[in-house]
């Protein structure tokens, strides 16, 4: 048998987005090496988010039934406990943030090889997986000479499954004793509050690694308080203290749908796009002709920060 | 009290460049410390600052050429560094596999209680070595950490993950232990020209493959990158042309017809 063993991803009760489009990435693989896909869905009301997951394409769902939140010890051992009762071919984690947190011990575990962060997957003998580097500006492919293979997807490069099915759901017996795990989550904390909710705005003008320097900012509030725009950014602005955390547009940060999205000196990192691209309207300032943020921008000036925001603030003046 | 940093040198492509091969042209790449490691070195430090007899020891997997990053790290206070390199080594594609096998052996060498390591390396973006390490040599660990509190008997590390859409998780995991650090943890500091100097006297240890106690198998991988390729632009959008005044102005008018700035 050539099947695949998908993971499913939840927080707070919710299944992410992730689960729905892993069962897509899985269904692909497994239609590629002839074989079933199984689906785990580890901790937390399991019976709700199988029934959820019963979707078409999916052969069989097991649930394990320990746990109420993600804990990697406990996703780690189970998945691949799992892997060992059902020796697939593939093992198809995320790459979110718990998938980072676990996928790479479950391949170590295993003993068999990891592509992290894939893009695109085929099969045609052996896996050949697609991959980004160097922040975006180029894509790799890769070849996997082993089998089985461990593989975590990026969250958003393929289509949700959304269609329902009938599909049949075995409870998976794992033991797992939380307060025996070296890692203990104490709890869940929201960040980010503030006095501006840009998640609220209909123009915001955001700011990324171009403006060089925290001083260099005033000339972007400047243009927000000419356009009346609210002002955003991209994360190294917050690492680096200049904006705090409630501005920050993104993966980790939040996502936005304003009317106009002003990106100003933001490369377009796929981490960043993932809280903006739902913006009606995209507009890109930067001076690097194959950011990539000029492949999701509705309009684009390459140029120079610098020279064409003082002219945009006399534009408006 | 010893901590390691894997610290990794990290290629960055410039605006302009070229695919030769399987990789970008070496003439177009530029060589730095990883962002993410640079936190994990700055973490590393403080905690040396912080509590009395701790050792801060960098291991890096790089040809001589890095030699230039380990000395940033040094210079920014790691008091010792660990290089591991061979011919072996720099014939092989490594996988995180072969980085774990590289960086196990590294610990057991050094026996530290914390291992510090970035999310991820700016270059390839696996972001999988800190937790795969964990995992082979047995300590707990936690990743995407942007916020690091011990317990005075640095028994434990109370730390925050970065989750995604604003929710960090509050952990606690018990040392020894491995983390991997995210950016703005903390504000990585510049190395001073006093540290610079000291640098060049501290100690940068050299291991092969025979020195860690492995053969070439343990670098080999199964993972082979046979493709590099520009991704093809799916850039529709309209550009603006003309000088800054006459881009500004193009962009004003869009502004204005959205009916997001009125004047």
């Amino acid at each position: 048998m050539s099947d695949v063993l998908a993971v499913a991803d939840h927080r707070r009760g919710e299944l992410r987005d992730v689960s729905f489009e892993i069962v897509r990435a899985g269904r692909e693989l497994a239609a590629d090496l002839g074989g079933d896909l199984h689906l785990a869905v580890i901790a937390g009301d399991t019976e709700a988010f199988a029934d959820r997951l019963s979707l078409a394409g999916v052969d069989a769902i097991h649930t394990v039934d320990a746990g109420a939140e993600f804990n990697h010890d406990l996703y780690a051992g189970a998945t691949a406990a799992l892997f060992e009762e059902l020796s697939p071919t593939a093992v198809l984690m995320p790459n979110s943030v718990n998938g980072l947190d676990y996928a790479p011990a479950v391949a170590n575990r295993l003993d068999v090889p990891l592509v992290a962060d894939a893009v695109g997957l085929a099969y045609d003998g052996g896996l050949e997986a697609t991959r980004e580097m160097y922040g975006s500006k180029v894509e790799t492919a890769v070849e996997v000479s082993e089998e089985p293979f461990a593989v975590t997807v990026r969250g958003g490069e393929w289509a949700a499954v959304e269609e329902t099915a009938d599909v049949p759901v075995e409870t998976f017996d794992y033991e797992f004793d939380e307060s025996a795990s070296g890692a203990r989550v104490q709890g869940f904390e929201e960040v980010g509050a503030g006095d501006v909710d840009i998640a609220d705005a209909e123009f915001l003008v955001s700011i990324g690694r171009g403006i060089e320097e925290e001083e260099n900012l005033e000339l972007i509030e400047e243009l927000a308080e000419v356009t009346g725009a609210t002002l955003s950014s991209s994360r190294p602005i917050v690492d680096n203290g200049w904006l705090p955390k409630n501005r920050q547009v993104g993966q980790s940060g939040k996502q936005v749908t304003p009317d106009v999205y002003l990106a100003i000196g933001i490369s377009g990192a796929v981490q960043h796009v993932a809280g903006m691209k739902g913006a009606e309207t995209i507009i890109a300032i930067n001076t690097d002709p194959n950011a990539p943020i000029f492949d999701i921008a509705d309009y684009g000036i390459v140029g120079d920060l610098f020279d064409v925001v003082p002219a945009l603030i006399e534009e408006f003046n | 009290m010893k901590i390691l940093v894997t610290v990794k040198e990290v290629a960055e492509a410039a605006d302009d460049f070229e695919i030769e091969g399987t990789d970008i042209g070496e003439q177009f790449l530029e060589y730095d410390l990883n962002e993410w490691d640079d936190y994990a070195v700055e973490a590393a430090v403080q905690l040396s600052e912080e509590y009395d007899d701790v050792e801060v020891v960098s291991a890096t997997i790089g040809p001589e050429r890095s030699e230039e990053t380990i000395r940033m790290a040094l210079a920014k206070g790691v008091d010792r560094a660990i290089r591991v390199w061979d011919d072996d080594v720099a014939a092989a594609d490594l996988d995180v596999a072969a980085k774990t096998r590289l960086f196990a052996s590294v610990v057991e060498e050094e026996e530290p209680d914390l291992v510090l390591s970035g999310v991820q390396a700016a270059d390839d973006g696996f972001g999988a070595t800190g937790v795969s390490l964990a995992d082979e040599i047995g300590f707990d660990w936690a990743a995407v950490v942007n916020r690091l509190d011990t317990d005075d008997d640095l028994s434990t590390a109370h730390v925050h993950r970065e989750l995604e859409g604003g929710i960090e998780e509050l952990t606690d995991v018990d040392l020894p232990a491995v983390l991997t650090i995210q950016t703005g943890l903390n504000e990585p500091r510049y190395a001073s020209l006093r540290g610079i100097r000291q640098a060049q006297g501290k100690e940068i240890s050299e291991f092969g493959l025979a020195d860690l106690g492995l053969d070439a198998d343990a670098v080999a991988s199964p993972i082979e990158r046979t493709a590099m390729y520009e991704p093809e632009t799916e850039s529709d959008a309209t550009y603006f042309d003309g000088s800054a005044d006459e881009q500004a102005a193009q962009l004003a008018d869009v502004l204005r017809d959205k009916g997001v700035v009125s004047e």
